[in-house]
Order: structure tokens, then C-alpha cells, then sequence
């Protein structure tokens, strides 16, 4: 009862010649949804202003250019002037550099801090691990507002200090995470596959479980970025974080929050850019994650 | 015979980013009659698990049903409404899925979890249900038939946890029972007991199954109507009688040709002596080894004990033994990979350390370890030019133009298109991944390659190829083989040695002829007779041997004295086995039996050759 219309001998020479499928399937790439192409450019638009805001801004950050505090919006004030009389707009510009400038460079340096030990702890194993991960573990049971008050209670309130207590404080984080993946990554066959090669160390750290955890990395690197500028941000909220005049984000919420009941909007203007920032990093992030699996949200929790 | 499941035309399909469709199922069209088993048989990729999982109007995600109908009771699933498509799911068509140990939660008693869907579907109360469990566990042959419900899924073994999975199915009384792939990765003794338990039970309750497999001598031992898939296509079907004695289409043929025959004498391949030197390549002698931290130089678990294999150069030694007898600890302990605890590992003659840390860079080169599993074994994130390439530049120092133009050589060797090296694993198919598994192996030159159950993973037909690619190189490099592999016939031929291992003990030796004629070690007899021929009518035959009865209704027991295989022995002495360790008799140059039994009383045939002879 043959019931196919392929001839059989068709397929036997086909099995014959390759055992299988010839054709490689299409490479996978990440796709972005429309949600997430307008908070690429939200994202994208922002980086552009930390680059060159400044020199667009019609004022000064520290201009006080208004002739009063809390002038709501016009053709010269954009936004409106805060309540020294300074332009809004300008300093969000002028504060987009302060703001998303100190909370890269701390993300960075938690990463480097918590890659460094969490791959060094799955590697080495044993005390090593044991060691670093209990320290680990102390600090993160601290509220990290609280770090940062006792941080800046001890050392006092400047910019490389800021950025160094938030490297610190989020790199227990990215050591939870790195060490987690690198964990699971060494286990892996092709891991012990170069170990029985013979290579060393720094090979099988760099070219076998560094790219492998990268995308994963690379995803939290987003998160991890919103928290650490709403960290930033709440310090200065705080009046401990950046302090005047320099603009920030934070403090600029704080410093024009008494204009509120007046309906000056000197204080959502900020608040809003703080807001679009960390929502469109999140929606990247979002479909991002969507695309590598709930592999990494399981490793996130 | 009444009809209880009519599919007719069946399409299904899955939709590319663009949305145009891309056919999986291409208009399949078969019947499943009551007190029937309709075997779906085909490779990878052939549709069959797609098809069946349809009589349960359930495709996976992705997937859609584009076309024709699947009829229960003369009612098509496909256009039911969910409600009731959910109502007729575990109660009118049950599911056992491929691997027992995923399906039950290890936090629930079996017993719960077997009785939880007749309950819920109010088919049978509580008390019936355990009642109708406790019936099938006695059916299925279990163990403790009254209390093993109250055990926990990691307290039963992988062949009891497979039945019990077919008890679960059966508790709601289903008309239909589709079986995914339920012995594939089970051992030879294990399929055995489970295939005989199924055929039995699916004979006294007068259900209905859907068998999917890429197994014909499976099929041969279960079915009574095959259809063959290719490509979501059906390229033959009929009685089970027909398609196994009288194949009428051409794939059909090639997929028999995959079932390798009965291993026997006469199938491996005779050493030529061409590649000898006067050195063994590679030596294990009195080797233990064992997992977990050592107290006073015995590892916690003991797996491997007192070893003594030797590799000569330039042949196959095959090591073969169910799955746990220490098969992959034997070749970890070779490539350093675990340091042995106790004995030595002699590479040309010269004593290699137990830790591959301490091994020079020019040993690591000379054995090579292949891998099981070519998805975990090559690295996500590097090309294929990298992968081969490494080896090529970490052992002999070849770089850049040099390098790239021994990659393609090498890629030519395991027979793939040099365009593969731009490529990366994900790229590749599950039998070129393991080409390439192999291939990056032989970039190091190795004297000796470690081969773990290379071909398990795959295909019956893409497993030939492997074989045939391995025999090939052999021939071309001169390399010694260690081949381990659970499948016997696989291993007859093509090793020409055979290591037989139970419970970490070498319990028989030789040259592959020797090992596969009398005289025996009872437990290669059992190994013999487990393994399925393709023809109709084995499986009763087989079940009614006397070694089998003993041998595949026990579980191995580790034992510190005596010999491992005294519970499962049909021939086992009491107060002698059990005591004492079995001594080791040479019966010819290299053929070595660990036995208490005499010489003569191993000479048994294996019992149905002497009863058809």
C-alpha cells in the first residue's frame, strides 16, 4: 500500500547523500517590537543629549535668566523656570549628563567589580567562594538607601564618591547573577571539554564563560542601569546626592517641589525625564528577554 | 472492529515571520480500531509526535491544524469546542510522554499523582481510584503492588517510574493511549520488562494506543498496524505483519537496514595488525574510582573496582553494560577527567597521573575524550572554524592560513563541506554537531579516542552513518578506539574487543567473536537475548527464557562482596556467589570470564538458539 507521491528511492539517495537536513536554519536575531523601536529611540535620543546637551541648551545651568522663580512655559522658558528663576529645560539638558553620566559609570564599575568576583568565586570554588559570597550576602541584606546614608554620612557627598558607593552597592547584585551563570556555565561540557585540552584559566574564563553569560549580562546591565539611576536620583532627592547648583535630575525634583501647589510644573519636568528614561531602558529589556527565553528571569529571581 | 479514532487528512502547519506556512503534516490519513496498537514510525522530524499528540486536538506551540479531521467516536476534536476538547483529554485519550522522570512531580506520592486525573475528571471517587491503581500496579508486574503508591517518584527505578506512568494513563480508563517514545532511552533489560508489562496491560484492558517510535524492532514486538512517516508524509502503511515481512517502499527498507542484526560472532571487523606496535596504547590496571570525598583513601561511592582493560594499539575496545554499571567513570578515569583512587593508567608505556592537571600538554593531546551530547559538548558562541581550530593551535601550534586549511582537511574527514566553518553549533543539524564533535577531537591527533555513547543520541539512521564515518577513520588514522555504548549490537560492529561491566566490575573480556559465542558470562547471555530482533512473536519468546524471568525482574544491587550479578543469576550458587568474589578464568588469549561457574556449565547457548536448533 504505497500512498506517497515521493518516489522512495528519491528519498533513500537523499538520506544517502547528506543523512539530513542540508540547510542551516535562519540565524536567530533579536527583534524588537514597535513598543520597543520608540524606547530605543527614547533611549537613543537621551544618550544623544548626555553627549552634546549642554552645548544646546540656551542657558547656563547656574544662569539665572528668569527675571522670577516658578514662570510657567513661554517662548524663551520652555519649560518654565524653576525656583531661582532658572530655565527648566536647560537644566534637564545640562542634567542629563550629571544624572545618566554618574549612574553609567557606577553601572559599569559594579559590573566590573561583580564580574570579576562572581566569575572568580565559581572558578576557584571552595573558600574563595565561600568567603566572598558571605560578604556578598551582608551587604545585600542592608537597604541600599541606607548604605548610602551611612556612606555619605562617613565620607561626605561628592560626585566620585556617589559614583563608587553605587559601583559597590549594585555590584553584590551583578556578583549574585555572574556567579550564578558561570556556575551553570562551567558545568557545561565544552567547559570541561577545554579544561581536558589542557587550557588555563584565563582562556576558559574569557573565550568559553564570558561569551556565553554576555547576553544575559547584558540584559540585567539594562535594569540594573534604571535602578541605579533612580538610586542616584533619590539621594539626591534626599539632598544627599548631587549637590547644588550643579543640575540633576533628582535634586531638581526636590529643589522645585514647594512650586507644586502653585502649578509649576518645575518639578514633573524632571521627574518625567526620569521616567522615560527607565521605562523605555525597561521596555528594551523587556523584549529583549523575551526573545533569549525565561531562562534569565529565573535567574534573576 | 468498531473504529475509535479516524483521522483524515490531516494537515498541520507552522507559520514562518512573515506568515506564509510552512507544511509539518501533509495529509496523513490513518484509522486506530479498538483493542488496536497503531505504531507511528520515522525518524526525527518526521511529524510522528506532532500526529499523535492531534488525537489529542493539542498541537504544540507554534503549530496550527490547517486541513482535515481527527474523528473519536466518529466526533471531529479539531472543531469541538475547547471546553470539551479539555473534557476528552485524560479521560477519553490519555498521554505518556517520552520521559517518566519530567512527567511526575518528584513532591507528590506516585500514588496521588496516578489516581489525581481520574479523580478530577469525576470519573472514579477516591477510594475506586486507588483500588483501580492498585489493580494496574499488580497488572503492570510492580513491585509492592499495595504500597508502592505511597513512594516518591526518586524511590522507584527508571523502568518502574516508566510503567507506573502507563498505570497513570490507564487509572481514568481511556479509550485511547498515546505513548511517546516510552522505552527509547531506556536500557535493553529495562525495555524489556516495560514493553511486556504495556503489551500486557494494553491486552487486558482492551485500549486502544498510538505507539511512536523510531524503533522497528520495537514496533515489531508491540504493533499490529505500522504506519511509516517521512517528511509528514505517510509513506506505507499496513499490518504489522506486512510492513516488517514485506516492506513495499524504499524508505521502509533503509530503515530495517538501520536495525543492526543480532550481535553475533563474525560481525566485528578483523585486526589486520597493520597499525601494531609492540607498546599497548593504553593500559588500566587494578583501577577503583569512585565519587565523593575520600576518607582514608576510599572515595564515598565506590563505582569502578579493581579494572584491568588494555588497549592495544590501533583497535576498537567496545565497553558495554546498563546504564549506572560505570561505563562513563571508566573512560572520565582514562582522560583524567577523575582521578582514579586507586591503580594506574599507562599511556605508551609510560604511567600518566590521575589528575589531568598534572598531565604534560603532550599526554591531554594524545587521548581524547568525545562526548555524549554534541548540543552541550560544543560551545553556543564559537564557529566551527574556531572550535576545530584550537586544538590545531594549542597542540601543534598551527596558525592563521595553515590552521584554516587544516580545518577544511579535517572537516573533509568527517565528511561536511568545508562552507560549515563559518557556521555556528546551533547551525547544524543533531548528526553533523556530532561529526563535529568528533572532528575537533581528531584536530588534536590523537593516539586514543574516548567515544562516550556517541551515536545514542541520535537516529537509528543517523547513528549508522556515525558508525560508518568511525569505521572509516579508523581505518584512515590508525587511532584506538574506546567505544562505550549500552547498545550491543552497535557495539559488536564495530569494536574489536568487548568490555562487559556490571555494577563497576569487568564480569567478562576478549576478542568481540569470543565474547559473542559460548561460553558466556550469564549476565552477556542476558545482554544477548535482550536485545529486540525485528520479527514478530520475540518479545513471548524471550519473556518465557529462564535467564530472563531472573534477570530483568531485579534491579542491580552494588555489593562489596560476592558477585554483583548473584540477585539477577539464574545460575547463581547460594553461599558461594554471594561470599566470595568471582574468580577470573582464562579461557583463551585474552578472553577472560569472572565466574564461579565451571567452563562447561557457561557453554550454554543462549536458550531459544538451542530450543530452535
Amino acid at each position: 500500500m504505497n500512498e506517497s507521491n515521493i518516489k522512495g528511492e528519491d528519498i533513500v539517495e537523499r538520506l544517502d547523500r547528506f543523512d539530513e537536513l542540508p540547510d542551516a536554519p535562519p540565524r536567530k536575531r533579536i527583534k524588537l517590537s514597535w513598543v520597543g523601536k520608540l524606547a530605543a529611540l527614547v533611549v537613543a535620543a537621551w544618550l544623544v543629549i548626555v553627549a552634546i546637551g549642554p552645548s544646546i541648551a540656551p542657558f547656563h545651568q547656574m544662569d539665572f535668566a528668569g527675571d522670577d522663580g516658578f514662570l510657567p512655559g513661554d517662548g524663551e522658558f520652555l519649560l518654565g523656570t524653576d525656583y531661582l528663576g532658572r530655565d527648566t529645560f536647560s537644566r534637564i539638558l545640562w542634567g542629563a549628563r550629571t544624572t545618566i553620566g554618574i549612574s553609567l559609570l557606577s553601572t559599569l564599575g559594579a559590573y566590573l567589580i561583580g564580574i570579576t568576583l562572581g566569575i572568580a568565586a565559581a572558578v576557584r570554588g571552595g573558600w574563595t567562594d565561600t568567603i566572598i559570597s558571605r560578604i556578598n550576602d551582608a551587604i545585600l541584606s542592608l537597604p541600599t538607601i541606607m548604605l548610602g546614608l551611612i556612606a555619605i554620612a562617613a565620607f561626605g557627598s561628592s560626585i566620585p564618591i556617589l559614583i563608587i558607593m553605587a559601583a559597590v552597592i549594585y555590584a553584590t547584585s551583578v556578583f549574585r547573577i555572574a556567579r550564578a551563570l558561570a556556575l551553570d556555565i562551567m558545568v557545561q561540557d565544552f567547559v570541561e571539554s577545554a579544561r581536558a585540552r589542557g587550557e588555563g584559566t584565563w582562556w576558559i574564563v574569557t573565550r568559553e564563560i564570558l561569551p556565553n553569560a554576555a547576553m544575559p549580562l547584558a540584559t540585567d546591565f539594562g535594569l540594573r542601569l534604571v535602578f541605579v539611576v533612580l538610586f542616584i536620583s533619590s539621594l539626591s532627592f534626599l539632598g544627599l546626592g548631587v549637590q547644588p547648583p550643579t543640575a540633576d535630575w533628582g535634586s531638581m525634583v526636590r529643589e522645585n517641589l514647594q512650586g507644586l501647589p502653585y502649578g509649576s510644573y518645575a518639578s514633573i519636568w524632571p521627574a518625567v525625564a526620569i521616567g522615560s528614561f527607565t521605562i523605555a531602558i525597561n521596555l528594551i529589556v523587556d523584549d529583549v528577554s523575551a526573545e533569549s527565553g525565561g531562562s534569565l528571569a529565573r535567574k534573576m529571581v | 472492529m468498531e473504529k475509535l479514532l479516524e483521522i483524515k487528512d490531516l494537515k498541520i502547519e507552522a507559520r514562518r515571520e512573515d506568515g506564509t506556512p510552512i507544511p509539518i503534516v501533509k495529509g496523513v490519513s490513518f484509522d486506530v480500531h479498538k483493542g488496536q496498537v497503531v505504531a507511528l514510525i520515522g525518524e526525527s522530524g518526521s511529524g510522528k509526535t506532532t500526529i499523535s499528540l492531534s488525537a489529542l486536538a493539542y498541537t504544540k506551540p507554534g503549530l496550527e491544524f490547517a486541513g482535515g479531521e481527527v474523528r473519536l467516536h466518529g466526533e471531529d476534536l479539531l472543531t469541538a469546542e475547547p471546553l470539551r476538547q479539555r473534557d476528552l483529554r485524560g479521560r477519553k485519550v490519555a498521554y505518556l510522554a517520552q520521559s517518566a522522570a519530567a512527567t511526575f512531580n518528584p513532591a507528590i506520592t506516585i500514588g496521588e499523582q496516578v489516581t489525581e486525573s481520574a479523580v478530577l475528571h469525576g470519573i472514579l471517587t477516591q477510594d475506586e481510584a486507588n483500588a483501580r491503581a492498585e489493580r494496574l500496579y499488580r497488572s503492570l508486574e510492580l513491585p509492592d503492588p499495595d504500597r508502592i503508591g505511597n513512594r516518591y517518584p526518586h524511590q522507584v527505578s527508571g523502568g518502574q517510574l516508566q510503567r507506573l506512568m502507563a498505570a497513570m494513563a490507564l487509572c481514568g480508563k481511556p479509550d485511547l493511549m498515546v505513548l511517546d517514545e516510552p522505552t527509547t532511552a531506556l536500557d535493553v533489560t529495562t525495555q524489556i520488562e516495560v514493553l511486556k508489562a504495556f503489551k500486557k496491560v494494553i491486552h487486558e484492558e482492551n485500549a486502544a494506543a498510538i505507539y511512536v517510535t523510531h524503533d522497528l524492532a520495537v514496533v515489531a514486538q508491540i504493533a499490529d498496524y505500522i504506519v511509516v512517516l517521512y517528511g509528514g508524509e505517510v509513506m506505507e502503511q499496513g499490518s504489522a505483519e506486512q510492513i516488517i515481512n514485506n516492506p513495499g517502499h524504499a524508505y521502509t527498507r533503509k530503515l530495517m537496514e538501520a536495525v543492526r542484526p543480532k550481535p553475533a560472532a563474525g560481525l566485528g571487523t578483523v585486526v589486520t595488525g597493520e597499525h601494531d606496535r609492540d607498546i599497548a596504547a593504553l593500559v588500566v590496571k587494578d583501577m577503583s574510582a569512585g565519587y565523593g570525598r575520600k576518607l582514608n583513601g576510599e572515595p564515598a561511592v565506590t563505582v569502578l573496582r579493581d579494572i584491568n582493560v588494555k588497549v592495544e594499539n590501533g583497535h576498537v575496545v567496545g565497553v558495554i553494560g546498563e546504564s549506572g554499571c560505570g561505563k562513563s567513570t571508566l573512560a572520565r578515569v582514562m582522560a583524567g577527567l577523575l582521578p582514579q583512587a586507586a591503580g594506574e593508567v599507562v599511556l605508551d608505556g609510560e604511567n600518566l597521573e590521575a589528575d589531568l592537571q598534572d598531565r604534560s600538554r603532550d599526554e591531554l593531546r594524545k587521548v581524547q575524550f568525545v562526548y555524549q551530547m554534541a548540543d552541550t559538548a560544543l560551545n553556543p558562541r564559537q564557529r566551527i572554524d574556531d572550535i576545530i581550530g584550537r586544538p590545531l593551535e594549542f597542540y601543534h601550534g598551527v596558525k592563521g592560513r595553515e590552521r584554516q586549511q587544516r580545518v577544511q582537511e579535517i572537516l573533509e574527514m568527517v565528511e561536511l563541506p568545508a562552507e560549515f566553518g563559518a557556521r555556528y553549533p546551533a547551525e547544524l543539524s543533531g548528526g553533523q554537531k556530532q561529526r563535529i564533535n568528533l572532528a575537533r577531537s581528531l584536530a588534536a591527533s590523537p593516539e586514543v579516542l574516548l567515544c562516550d555513547e556517541v551515536t545514542s543520541a541520535l537516529d537509528s539512521i543517523v547513528g549508522a552513518n556515525v558508525i560508518k564515518l568511525l569505521n572509516n577513520l579508523k581505518d584512515k588514522t590508525g587511532v584506538s578506539f574506546v567505544f562505550i555504548s549500552h547498545d550491543l549490537s552497535t557495539v559488536a560492529s564495530f569494536a574489536d574487543e568487548i568490555v562487559v561491566l556490571y555494577a563497576g566490575r569487568v564480569v567478562e573480556q576478549g576478542p568481540t567473536d569470543q565474547v559473542l559465542t559460548p561460553p558466556y558470562h550469564p549476565y552477556t547471555r542476558l545482554l544477548i537475548s535482550s536485545v529486540p530482533e525485528l520479527r514478530i512473536g520475540w518479545l513471548e519468546d524471550t519473556v518465557e527464557l529462564r535467564e530472563m524471568a531472573v534477570g530483568i525482574a531485579k534491579g542491580v544491587e552494588i555489593t562489596d562482596v560476592g558477585c554483583p550479578f548473584y540477585n539477577r543469576c539464574p545460575s547463581a550458587i547460594e553461599g558461594t556467589c554471594d561470599i566470595t568474589d568471582a574468580p577470573v578464568r582464562q579461557l583463551a588469549e585474552g578472553h577472560e570470564i569472572a565466574c564461579h561457574l565451571d567452563v562447561s556449565d557457561l557453554q550454554l547457548k543462549i536458550s531459544h538458539e538451542a530450543s530452535a536448533g
